[in-house]
């Protein structure tokens, strides 16, 4: 398999070779995102928690980009730093990360001043939570929290606004009659499709969603799904989706970071990830849930716990729960690395010492 | 123990339903019709999975079962004797010590102030009948291994607080199964917990199946059912709808709402964009007020397929084979084939899976 990333082999192919650095300049240009050496700790007690360890991570134009992981893995502690949302005691300790808007001049975020973050929010940058009733105010109707973004943000006349908030939430199916309710007098389905077209509401360039649709049943997360890749197409937005549910990322996501104790450990296609995963961790989270469809195999879970991240594991963080561990798992930590078309951070297909197979690692012999 | 025959249901509900009556400004008098009248039986050494969305009344039915709440009409039988609302203290302990549940949170199930010893120790003192302290420090030790929770003297000293969730999940089942019940009710027992350890307790439940325990799994998670359950049951606003073989039920679903479930569920090997049955722009609809719920089938509103009878009479039960029936006017009207690309093949499975054989002919669909 080659170590190019699919979208650049053609041109790789149909030109003279590119030098590595044009390849990288090109690669990054493609991103509107690119998170390098991202580190934030919980300064709770003495001993910190090392939540998020140095990551790295672009987000591309326009691709829905999910992240997965185990409960306290670091998810909603990357998305929140990246969004700089992130509250005492989570302090970000290193890392960049450039935003590249398609008017203007890229901006770090990490080192962005309050100043320039307000400018970014709802044009730039929105976030959806889970818990949709934080998002909306309880004590305002619909309506009226739309048209309060929409003046402020975007400069609309009351008028203008009130259209444009029936059009919004006419997007994610809400009828405009529902402008007058409530937040309280709306079902859960409804406020949580309420919050992301909220969110939407000033074309935004990129939007973080952590676990919008954990809450709410199969039936209404197909619903929402669908609604976001509807206006995902409409308006180009990049997603990055944050959820527990790898076989969900799988159908809906472009590519896939699978966050293993506060790293990202593999990165890839998420194609690649369920058909041919390089990191064990991946390959144990996919076998982990049981298909739709087909023969019923025998189900593993993944032995152990994930690891508390006040004294993540040594080496590999994952090496006390790895059936393919071999010698230096446990003392040398595994950088991300190519593999296929994406990124792992695992010593199995890299290190010399790595027992040789033709088989895909798997944690779960 | 009493001896188990697995072709006579141990646990049953016999047209059960329920009602709840409202207090609150605005509301005084008014109903919440969570179960029509529901007929369910649960067989020794059998999973059988109830599915169906938020607020469809699955936790309910589950209560009835395990006498929370009195029904507001039909009965609950076991070994086909009526339970008369077992109100003294001595009644519900003889029928929890045959009728146990576990419940969602595996969190707030569990007190925070005892220790594993003595949450296991003290049902194994009220029901197990271990009177003294060595025999229930035996019978501790051997639950807890039954649970996988080894070795068992690094888990008996714990608080709930000092263990994972799994783990406090498998201390859950222990408790439930220190009576020696013969029927366990689980309320989306995994639900909370990570995919990782779900299996685990997946696993378990099948071993304990396997052991002849009656389960009833409550869940959302259709391809979980699939696998773990031997039939499953689609509960929709409080009728059940449809009842089969869950591989048969999956494959095939032949109730509107079953097949919206189906497709609605996460599917890596799904190649097709899932099928809209309203169209591209209308979204499914939401789920039916209960206080006062569509008449005739109430998934009429949302039904695609929906007849003019569907919004007066309910559907009777059409039996589509010895272990299926489905409740739907339009059963065999089209239904569309879900497109699917191959399932990826796994390398991690030398050992191929044959479905466990149901020792025991289906008997209990008929109402
Ligand atoms: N305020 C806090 N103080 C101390 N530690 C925290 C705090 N918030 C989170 N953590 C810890 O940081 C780690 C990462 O938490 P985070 O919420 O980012 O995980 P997550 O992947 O989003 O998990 P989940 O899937 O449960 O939402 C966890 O180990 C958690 O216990
Ligand atoms: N004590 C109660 N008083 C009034 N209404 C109730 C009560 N308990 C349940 N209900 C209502 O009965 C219906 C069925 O609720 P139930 O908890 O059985 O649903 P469920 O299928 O378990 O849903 P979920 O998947 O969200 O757990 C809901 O509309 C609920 O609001
Ligand atoms: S093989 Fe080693 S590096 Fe790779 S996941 Fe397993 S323990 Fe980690
Ligand atoms: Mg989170
Ligand atoms: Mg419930």
């Amino acid at each position: 398999m080659s170590h190019v990333p699919e979208r650049y082999e053609d041109e790789l192919l149909s030109e003279e070779p590119l030098s590595d650095e044009l390849l990288s300049d090109e690669l990054l240009s493609g991103e509107l995102l690119s998170v390098e050496g991202l580190s934030v700790d919980y300064f709770d007690r003495a001993e910190p928690v090392h939540a998020v360890r140095d990551v790295r991570l672009g987000v591309r134009r326009g691709e829905t980009l999910g992240v997965v992981g185990e409960s306290g893995c670091g998810k909603s502690t990357l998305v929140t730093a990246l969004t700089r949302l992130e509250r005492p005691p989570a302090v970000i300790t290193a890392g960049s990360a450039l935003y590249r808007p398609r008017e203007g001049e890229p901006v770090d975020l990490l080192r962005a001043d309050e100043r320039q973050l307000s400018a970014l929010r709802w044009r730039h940058l929105a976030i959806v939570f889970q818990s949709a009733m934080n998002a909306l105010n309880p004590v305002h109707r619909l309506g009226a929290q739309f048209v309060d973004v929409l003046r402020a943000q975007r400069g609309l006349s009351k008028k203008e606004a009130q259209e444009r908030a029936g059009e919004l939430l006419g997007l994610v199916g809400i009828p405009a009659d529902r402008l007058r309710a409530y937040p309280h007098e709306l079902s859960g389905g409804m406020r949580q499709r309420a919050t992301i077209a909220l969110a939407l509401a000033c074309e935004p360039e990129l939007v973080v969603m952590d676990e919008p649709t954990t809450a709410v049943d199969v039936v209404m997360q197909r619903q929402i799904l669908k609604q976001i890749g509807k206006l995902q197409a409409e308006f180009g937005f990049s997603v990055v989706f944050v959820t527990h549910d790898l076989s969900l990322l799988i159908e809906i996501a472009d590519r896939i970071a699978v966050m293993y104790a506060g790293r990202v450990v593999e990165v890839g296609p998420a194609r690649q990830l369920y058909e041919n995963p390089a990191h064990p961790y991946t390959a144990a989270l996919r076998n982990a849930f049981p298909p739709l469809r087909g023969p019923r195999r025998p189900l593993t879970g993944i032995p152990g716990s994930p690891p508390g991240l006040r004294h993540p594991p040594a080496g590999c963080a994952f090496h006390p729960r790895c059936a393919s561990r071999f010698a230096p798992c446990d003392t040398e930590e595994p950088e991300l690395l190519p593999a296929g078309a994406g990124e792992a951070a695992c010593h199995l297909p890299t290190h010399a010492d790595a027992p040789r197979t033709e088989e895909a690692p798997d944690a779960t012999d | 123990m009493p001896p188990t025959d697995a072709s006579k249901p141990v646990l049953e509900a016999r047209k059960v339903s329920k009602r709840f009556t409202l207090h609150g400004p605005g509301q005084y008098g008014k109903e919440v019709h969570a179960l029509e009248p529901v007929t369910l039986a649960l067989h020794p050494g059998r999973i059988t999975a109830l599915v169906g969305e938020s607020g469809s009344g699955k936790s309910t039915l589950a209560r009835l079962l395990a006498l929370a709440h009195p029904p507001t009409s039909g009965e609950i039988r076991l070994d086909g004797e009526r339970i008369a609302a077992a109100r003294t203290a001595r009644g519900k302990r003889a029928y929890y010590r045959q009728v146990q549940m576990v419940f969602q949170d595996p969190f707030s199930s569990l007190s925070p102030v005892h220790r594993v010893r003595h949450i296991l120790g003290r049902p194994l003192q009220l029901h197990g009948g271990a009177q003294d302290k060595a025999a229930r420090e035996r019978q501790t030790v051997e639950l807890l291994e039954r649970v996988n929770l080894t070795p068992a003297d690094q888990f008996i000293d714990k608080f709930p607080h000092e263990l994972s969730g799994g783990q406090r999940q498998r201390v859950a089942i222990a408790r439930a199964l220190a009576a020696r019940p013969r029927v366990l009710l689980g309320d989306e027992p995994v639900s909370m917990l990570d995919v990782s350890i779900r299996l685990d307790i997946l696993n378990l439940l099948g071993s304990l199946r396997d052991d002849g325990l009656a389960i009833l799994y409550i869940t959302h998670d259709i391809a979980g059912a699939r696998y773990f359950a031997d039939e499953i049951k689609v509960l929709y606003a409080g009728q059940l709808v449809e009842s089969g073989p869950g591989e048969e039920l999956v494959r095939d679903p032949r109730h509107p709402y079953t097949r919206l479930l189906v497709e609605s569920a996460p599917d890596p090997d799904r190649i097709a964009p899932p099928p809209d049955p309203d169209g591209d722009d209308a979204p499914p609809g939401e789920p039916p007020s209960l206080v006062d719920p569509p008449g005739g089938c109430r998934f009429h509103p949302r039904c695609p397929l929906a007849v003019p009878q569907c919004a007066t009479t309910f559907p009777p039960r059409t039996h589509l084979s010895a272990k299926r029936w489905v409740h739907c006017w339009s059963h065999d009207a089209g239904v569309p084939q879900i497109p699917q690309a191959d399932p990826v093949p796994h390398t991690d499975c030398p050992v191929p899976h044959t479905d466990r054989p149901v020792p025991h002919k289906d008997k209990d669909n008929s109402p």
